[in-house]
């Protein structure tokens, strides 16, 4: 009788076989057209910035006071010796762009990693403990939203100076509601489930219940919320720069270089484009990199 | 209904103290604020002068009470640059400051809106496509270069409106489409997802079954459930644009109070600073609190639970 449960289920596995939750995830990955466009760019940028001393044509910082504002190779003028143009002081602006992804991208990941540490953990604690313990991670989080978030980044970076890691570390301290707020309910959602009452049967500690149970199976939330943040950390970081009191000259950070572009605004607007599309692309990959790891690992939740 | 707008005003108290606290101390942070005050080459009896003049030598809780009894009267202290009352500076500048967020929320709230009825009517269309690609855009570019572009196109290129200053009406439509459009797209999306569940409900089915007008049965009967989430995006919405029009404010040179909260930060007035960041925390405290009242009201279901 088992040998004969055997054969029927061996003669039909290869077609009657499911697939893996993995290999749905995958193959509706590979289906994805935002997922794949975003995590391409986000990728490219990520080479870019790691390889910017061998592709990058020149020192981003050097001046060459002879070749100020060299418009881009398609505009009046230009040349490849300056692909993208040159800047108020001669520096090669194709070579700024390119380290300028170094700036975004170590904000974006720092920003969104420690700020993902903060909200993580007080989402599972205020979501498992639930009671006083969870009221008071939402008292924190209340706090959190009331205050206005860009004013009191403007203030710290003003103490605390521009440095990046200032920047990572106040950004990280800033925007941690939301993964609280997203990890707190799906850990209310899960926090009775069988498995978790199974282990809780077997003994397991509290902190091994929320480490190796929970923490798991809410990580496909919190990926989608650390695309969000490291996005908004991202627009953020060139926003402060901009005002002045983000990255300080001379570090090439995008917006910083459509500060320094400003006054160039009505003859030489590739100064300010560049660096903003530059900016607008990257956080748009990022976006939808996370819209398509939502539709991906839990598409009954896309609208 | 009474007892869960006495726990809300409860939090919100606790939450309004907290963050007045935290705008408070802020600045004071960093520790040396006599010493910035002073200058960087003051020799150390200057410090102490100036910490003794501003009162900053005293313990940090005898300087947060005495600021927040006098701010309770309405002193908000004075401006330690300009020398004029704190509450005066405010009071000046909030008005464009409000005109801006007014207009912004108008403008997301009516096109979202707006987008995301037609984008879930239409679901998987091209309209719904278009209106999801506009929300991703809107998303994703920094509005200060949004801004500047918008300023080479209608102020350079075609001149058609103005760049800069805040006397007339048409100052305000750049930074309006500025900064409505990237607070545009949570209304549209919100909109849509609200829509979309809604029109799937049996009691659309019912309507429709009975013969209503398609128009009817989409604003009559769908919208008005779908549109209940939007109560509360309009009340965080605007508390973030009054601290969040800033960098919008310094693009188009409006003389409101997020210019002056940058310019205060820059100079370390230290008074303007915290009067700001608390009086926009309070402001969104109170229009969080009022949706929530709103919504209670508007849905049973939320006060009973």
């Amino acid at each position: 009788m088992v040998a004969l449960d055997n054969a029927v289920t061996d003669s039909t596995a290869e077609e009657m076989r499911w697939p893996s939750p993995f290999a749905v995830m995958r193959r509706r990955a590979l289906h994805h057209r935002g997922l794949l466009i975003g995590g391409a760019w986000l990728l490219l940028m990520i080479l870019v910035a790691v390889l910017a001393p061998l592709i990058a044509p020149h020192d981003p910082y050097e001046q060459d006071l002879t070749a100020r504002l060299i418009e881009p190779v398609w505009g009046m003028g230009g040349s490849w010796a300056h692909p993208l143009g040159t800047d108020a002081l001669g520096r090669d602006y194709l070579s700024r762009i390119i380290f300028g992804a170094r700036v975004s991208l170590i904000v974006g990941f720092g920003a969104s990693f420690i700020s993902g540490l903060i909200g993580v953990s007080l989402g599972l604690i205020g979501g498992y403990f639930g009671g006083r313990t969870d009221g008071f991670v939402m008292y924190l989080v209340n706090v959190k939203l009331a205050l206005p978030g860009i004013l009191v980044a403007l203030s710290l970076v003003a103490m605390f100076g521009g440095s990046i890691t200032a920047l990572v570390i106040i950004l990280g301290f800033l925007f941690w509601e939301r993964y609280a707020v997203v990890t707190r309910s799906a850990t209310q959602q899960i926090r009775r489930a069988e498995f978790v009452l199974a282990a809780q049967a077997c003994g397991a500690s509290r902190l091994r219940i929320i480490v190796g149970e929970i923490l798991p199976n809410v990580l496909n939330q919190v990926i989608v919320v650390a695309t969000l943040e490291m996005a908004i950390a991202i627009l953020v970081e060139a926003a402060l720069s901009f005002l002045g009191l983000g990255t300080q000259p001379p570090t090439p950070s995008w917006g910083l270089m459509v500060s320094e572009g400003r006054n160039f605004i009505f003859y030489k607007p590739y100064l300010i484009e560049l660096p903003g599309a530059a900016i607008f692309l990257l956080v748009m990959a990022i976006n939808m990199l996370g819209d398509g790891v939502r539709d991906v690992t839990a598409p009954e939740g896309r609208n | 209904m009474g007892q869960f707008i006495f726990r809300r005003l409860i939090i919100a108290v606790f939450v309004s103290l907290t963050v007045s606290v935290i705008g408070f101390s802020l600045l004071r942070l960093s520790g040396d604020l006599a010493h910035q005050l002073a200058g960087d080459d003051a020799r150390p009896a200057q410090v102490a002068d100036v910490a003794h003049r501003y009162g900053l030598d005293r313990p940090l809780y005898v300087q947060y009470v005495d600021w927040a009894g006098n701010a309770l009267t309405g002193n908000l202290g004075r401006s330690l640059f300009t020398n004029e009352p704190v509450s005066e500076l405010i009071g000046e500048r909030i008005g464009v400051t409000l005109k801006l967020a007014i207009f912004s929320i108008l403008f997301a709230a009516i096109i979202g809106v707006t987008l995301g009825v037609t984008a879930a009517v239409r679901a998987n269309s091209a309209i719904d496509r278009g209106a999801l690609a506009l929300a991703v855009f809107g998303q994703a570019i920094p509005n200060f270069w949004f801004g500047l572009i918008l300023i080479v196109v209608f102020g350079v290129t075609l001149q058609w409106l103005p760049i800069s200053g805040s006397d007339s009406l048409l100052n305000f439509v750049l930074p309006t489409v500025t900064l409505g459009f990237t607070v545009m797209p949570p209304f549209m999306r919100l909109t849509r997802s609200g829509m979309l569940d809604v029109l799937n409900a049996d009691y659309i089915r019912t309507a429709r079954a009975k013969g209503l007008l398609p128009h009817t049965v989409i604003f009559k009967h769908a919208l008005r459930n779908a549109i209940l989430p939007v109560v509360s995006l309009l009340a965080v919405t605007f508390g973030f644009l009054l601290g969040g029009s800033v960098i919008v404010e310094s693009v188009f040179a409006l003389n409101g109070i997020g210019l002056l909260a940058f310019q205060s930060i820059v100079r370390a007035d230290f008074p303007v600073v915290q009067a700001i960041i608390v009086f926009v925390s309070f402001a969104y405290i109170g229009l969080t609190l009022l949706a929530d009242i709103v919504n209670a009201w508007l849905d049973p279901r939320i006060r009973l639970a």
